[in-house]
């Protein structure tokens, strides 16, 4: 983005909801099914059907909004009117004036907020795939088309423009997407199209107050699409202005070979789509039943998680805050959780579960939290040395069993107290020199004696005790 | 008379996806605007404080279970299509894109 | 006396007893086809062979001592946009000509269980949009009193199939008067339930906040047993109304003594002398037989056709876009979709269609919302408040329910202003969601059928269904159907 200019963000995200069946109907809400094997009247929108509300689907509608900490209301439907072939009644019904949730905010990792708008429900299209050609829409020859995701239950959630980055956006789209597999309301997968999401991008220069004219950007399958779509047009967009032109308002397409966004439609031509209240549906009210199985069943948001580890160690886990990240990201926080519960200490519980444990989280996530304990305690005890522990900890991922048992196994007995004071005194005695020069203050020497020791222990002496050994009988 | 002009009229039919010839649209011209003349005594009135009627009804959460219901089978859903390919029906190239 | 002139209640009852088979009765109804179809046009499919076979299961489930239901045995008509499973639907239009639905609605699903035979599939004007069933795209139905003259729409044909003795008991949708209107025309009678008392699932829709199904027969009691074989929630159909069908045969005879009947003059005074005439002769007979009856004015009520006339093409236009050319029904070619959509439509729908399509895009297009669409809503709210505080004072409410006996055909159908006028009288019962039901009353200077309207509040039918008991019983003679074809007021041999 050329100097002296800062971009605008706001992203629409479509979730598809996790139900069994699609929002108006009772159809299979399936991916992958054989084409038009999973349609009925109603979704086909044959002459005379009519709809009717799926319950689980605004259960999850009303999850969503307070998980998002938005005001969950009284709403009704409307039609959106418009002609396409996958639209089966070229009318979609979605919500317009009145929508489900409204005024929420999602808090990022970095502290910062972007507010949400608002989230509705809307029933999804059908899929359409062009023949001949490229295989994109221009230049086909026609177009096929498959109504099995068409009624599929959708929530829009419309953020305000308030991110500044491709990077804020990026990680807005990563806790949205844990906050809504946390709600159970979606399985997140973008690449499958269960999460879709469109930016809508402007430019204007920096510290201005004014926002500069919007260009939407679709076709991000992933979030290096989205990010380096954002990029690229907020770049197109400030060349622009920068060399005094200005920026038509326009939907554009994303190319990811070649890194560029195409126009599709000015939206100066923009579809009038005579929203109207839907006839054929009736108000929809969050009652106590709705709202009963709307709170219940979530899990812990992202945020609520962060803070839990936060609270490990009294709040301030900023010095190891790509730890709590990775650790979160891959599920393992409740690992932590569970081994501090047990008596580890947190910071080597973090420790491990981010740098060992996450080299195989899989394994990792069905890791017993007291085994996992047990072994963090032969570690702070100085039981095992840190190589020990981590190799104790690789065998554990692989088999499981009792740490103490593998350790054994390994090799890594501990030594005993009395073990450990012979080896010691038997190194003093051997090197007599080097111990006049340790009892007179040389520090530099008792490196010498405890690599003599270790030595002698065939490694299994735990350095730190050792250095605490010497120094006992210094002072001693 | 309400002026409802040609081109008025034109824009109203791409809206509706009806392709109607010069003729027809000259027609509707009149007809539109006569009909709109007859509709003109409700927009006299002031109406502001009358909240509107979506619903004779006074019903709130109509809800289904989600339960799965058997679906049409797809060989009477197809046979009714003017052309299908490959399960899928068919439509000629598609000029605009996806709203 | 034929069966069919018998009527339902009596051939349901003969059937179950095994006093007749439903075979005989189909029978004569098939004949009676046979007979009239040519000149009065009531059908555009009839299922001859269906219905022999489903009459000749009614016998054999009568034999074997198994339930047949309240209507076994009755062959019925359907208005062709109801949908029926496998057999043509098509709204007469060229759009929908072919099609056959894969579901039967739910109404048709009530009936069959209920042990009806239906006969065939009636005309109608082109979607449900007019007052004659001219805008047929398969030709006009003719009115069984005089051929020259409309039957009435939008459902003409199944208006004229229970007036010539076709069947006892016919069914038809009403979004502004399309069973009332074509009953009045064609003197039988013929009922708009409280919306959402019968399922719509399965009704190709016009107007969805206004359309209901409702029944024609030549009784009171027939009609009212016909509602209530297809009356009650349908969890299909999210604005039916919870809960049973009420049961509504019981009151029938109950009489109106004390009864607070309010005429209503706006009407009154809004129509030819005789329809005019016709109401009041009615308020009279129902004040002899011991109601109270008094003139009261509802000038909001005159705000209903202009609101009818935004609302229903504004939700039409929405509902009639499926109809593109992609998954069913008529489709003309074009280089792109766009353009094929826009000529399959053009070529499919008339132009009665083609302009309330027009119409409503345009009341519900950016910057005219508020202004037609948005108000028309708000006179909704108005004239509803107004009915239900006229209804602090009154039981019942009565009308005309036409503005004029049956008109010529071609009369009306090349000024479509002339032609929404017909719906002055009832379109109020749409908007307000009101019950409400012609009785054929009396005959009219030009010798045809004049209907009377007796209107309730919501869900009140039973009470207005004994008024329109009363009003049966107190009628002149020869008023009423069943009629011989172009006999005027001359019974059936």
């Amino acid at each position: 983005m050329r100097d002296g200019y800062e971009m605008v963000v706001g992203l629409e995200v479509h979730c598809e909801l996790a139900t069994a069946t699609k929002l108006f109907c009772g159809c299979p809400n399936a991916f992958g099914d054989e084409p038009n094997t999973n349609v009925c009247p109603v979704c086909l929108g044959l002459p005379g059907s009519l709809p009717v509300l799926n319950r689980r689907a605004a259960e999850l509608a009303m999850r969503i909004g307070l998980a998002l900490g938005c005001e969950v209301r009284p709403s009704v439907f409307h039609r959106k009117n418009y002609f396409y072939p996958d639209m089966p009644k070229d009318y979609q019904i979605s919500q317009y004036d009145a929508p489900v949730n409204v005024n929420g905010r999602l808090e990022l990792p970095d502290g910062s907020v972007v507010r949400i708008e608002r989230a509705h429900m809307e029933e999804d299209t059908g899929k359409t795939t062009h023949v001949g050609g490229t295989g994109r829409i221009h230049g086909a020859s026609h177009s096929l088309v498959d109504y099995n995701r068409a009624g599929v239950p959708l929530v829009e959630i419309v953020s305000a423009p308030d991110i500044g980055s491709a990077e804020q956006a990026r990680a807005y789209v990563t806790e949205l997407r844990g906050v809504l597999v946390a709600t159970g309301a979606s399985d997140g997968r973008m690449e499958e199209g269960s999460l879709r999401v469109d930016a809508n991008v402007s430019v204007r220069p920096a510290g201005s107050a004014r926002l500069g004219t919007r260009c939407e950007v679709k076709n991000l399958n992933s979030l290096r699409s989205l990010v380096r779509a954002i990029e690229h047009e907020a770049e197109r967009q400030s060349a622009i202005l920068a060399e005094g032109g200005t920026v038509a308002q326009q939907t554009r397409h994303w190319d990811e070979d070649a890194g560029v966004t195409h126009p599709l439609r000015s939206k100066e031509e923009a579809d009038d789509y005579r929203y109207f209240q839907e006839p054929d549906l009736v108000p929809l009210v969050p009652d106590e039943p709705l709202l009963a199985a709307a709170r219940s069943g979530v899990g812990l948001l992202p945020a609520d998680r962060r803070r839990r580890l936060a609270e490990l160690f009294g709040g301030g886990a900023g010095a190891v805050s790509d730890q709590v990240q990775t650790v979160i990201e891959l599920d393992l926080d409740q690992l932590v959780v569970d081994a501090v519960e047990a008596g580890a200490d947190a910071r080597l519980a973090l420790a491990r579960a981010a740098n060992e444990a996450a080299a195989r989280p899989e394994r990792a996530r069905h890791l017993d939290a007291g085994s996992f304990a047990s072994l963090l305690e032969l570690e702070s005890a100085g039981t095992l040395s840190a190589t020990q522990s981590k190799a104790v900890l690789a065998a554990l991922l692989d088999e499981g069993g009792d740490p103490r048992e593998i350790a054994r196994r390994l090799g890594y007995e501990a030594l005993d107290a009395s073990e450990l004071d012979r080896l010691v005194d038997e190194v003093i005695e051997a090197n007599p020199a080097e111990w006049g020069r340790y009892l007179a203050g040389d520090e530099k020497v008792s490196g010498f004696l405890l690599g003599q020791v270790m030595r002698n222990s065939g490694g299994r002496a735990n350095g730190k005790l050792v250095a605490e050994a010497f120094a006992r009988r210094r002072t001693g | 008379m309400a002026e409802l002009g040609i081109d008025e009229v034109r824009k109203v039919a791409r809206l509706a996806r009806l392709e109607l010839s010069a003729e027809e649209l000259a027609d509707l011209v009149g007809e539109l605007s006569a009909l709109l003349d007859h509709v003109d005594a409700i927009r006299q009135i002031d109406l502001s404080g009358v909240p509107p009627t979506a619903h004779a009804l006074p019903l709130v959460n109509v809800l289904r279970e989600d339960v799965p219901r058997s679906c049409l089978d797809r060989d009477e859903v197809l046979a009714a299509a003017p052309e299908t390919e490959e399960g899928r029906f068919v439509v000629p190239s598609i000029l605009g894109d996806e709203p | 006396m034929s069966w069919i002139e018998r009527g339902a209640a009596a051939i349901a009852a003969a059937v179950r007893a095994g006093e007749v088979t439903a075979r005989a009765v189909v029978e004569e109804s098939l004949a009676r086809i046979a007979e009239t179809e040519e000149q009065l046009h009531c059908f555009h499919t009839t299922l001859p062979d269906e219905a022999r076979r489903d009459a000749d299961a009614i016998d054999e489930a009568v034999r074997a001592g198994r339930e047949v239901g309240s209507l076994a045995g009755v062959p019925v008509a359907l208005k062709d946009n109801l949908c029926t499973r496998g057999v043509e639907t098509t709204c007469s239009s060229r759009i929908l000509e072919g099609w056959k639905p894969p579901y039967d609605a739910t109404v048709v699903a009530r009936l069959r269980a209920a042990g009806a035979v239906v006969v065939g599939k009636t005309n109608l004007d082109e979607f449900a949009m007019g007052s004659s069933t001219e805008n047929s795209a398969f030709g006009p139905t003719r009115n069984p009193w005089d051929l020259d003259r409309v039957p009435g729409g939008s459902s003409g044909g199944s208006a004229a199939a229970v007036a010539a003795g076709i069947v006892p008991l016919a069914y038809g949708s009403d979004t502004g008067g399309s069973i009332r209107q074509p009953a009045s025309f064609c003197g039988v009678v013929g009922l708009k339930p409280t919306y959402g008392l019968v399922s719509r699932y399965g009704l190709i829709a016009f107007a969805s906040s206004l359309d209901q199904i409702g029944p024609f027969a030549c009784t009171v009691a027939d009609a009212t047993l016909g509602l209530e074989a297809v009356a009650g929630e349908d969890p299909m159909d999210s604005t039916s109304l919870g809960g049973r069908a009420p049961s509504l045969r019981l009151e029938l005879g109950g009489g109106v003594e004390g009864l607070r009947v309010g005429l209503l003059g706006d009407f009154v005074n809004d129509v030819s002398p005789s329809c005019a005439r016709a109401a009041n002769e009615a308020a009279d007979a129902l004040a002899r037989a011991g109601a109270k009856v008094d003139e009261l004015s509802i000038p909001e009520a005159r705000l209903g056709l202009p609101a009818y006339y935004v609302i229903a093409p504004a939700e039409a236009s929405s509902n009639l876009a499926r109809y593109d050319g992609v998954r069913y029904g008529l489709r003309v070619e074009g280089p792109d979709v766009e353009s094929m959509n826009a000529r399959t439509r053009a070529a499919g729908f008339g132009k009665e269609v083609r302009r309330r399509i027009m119409i409503g895009t345009y009341a519900l297009s950016a910057g005219y919302y508020d202004a037609y669409y948005g108000q028309a809503q708000r006179v909704r709210t108005l004239m509803t408040r107004a009915f239900e505080a006229a209804y602090e004072h009154f039981d019942v409410l009565l009308s005309p329910t036409t503005p004029s006996e049956a008109f010529p055909i071609g009369a009306k159908v090349a000024n479509p202003i002339e032609m929404y006028l017909s719906d002055l009288c009832t379109v109020s019962s749409n908007l307000t969601g009101h019950p409400a039901v012609s009785v054929p009353y009396a005959l009219g200077d030009e010798g045809l059928p004049v209907g009377v309207q007796v209107m309730a509040p919501a869900l009140h039918e039973a009470r207005m269904l004994k008024v329109a008991a009363a009003l049966e019983a107190a009628a002149p003679a020869g008023a009423r159907a069943p009629v011989a074809v172009g006999g005027r007021a001359s019974p059936i041999a």
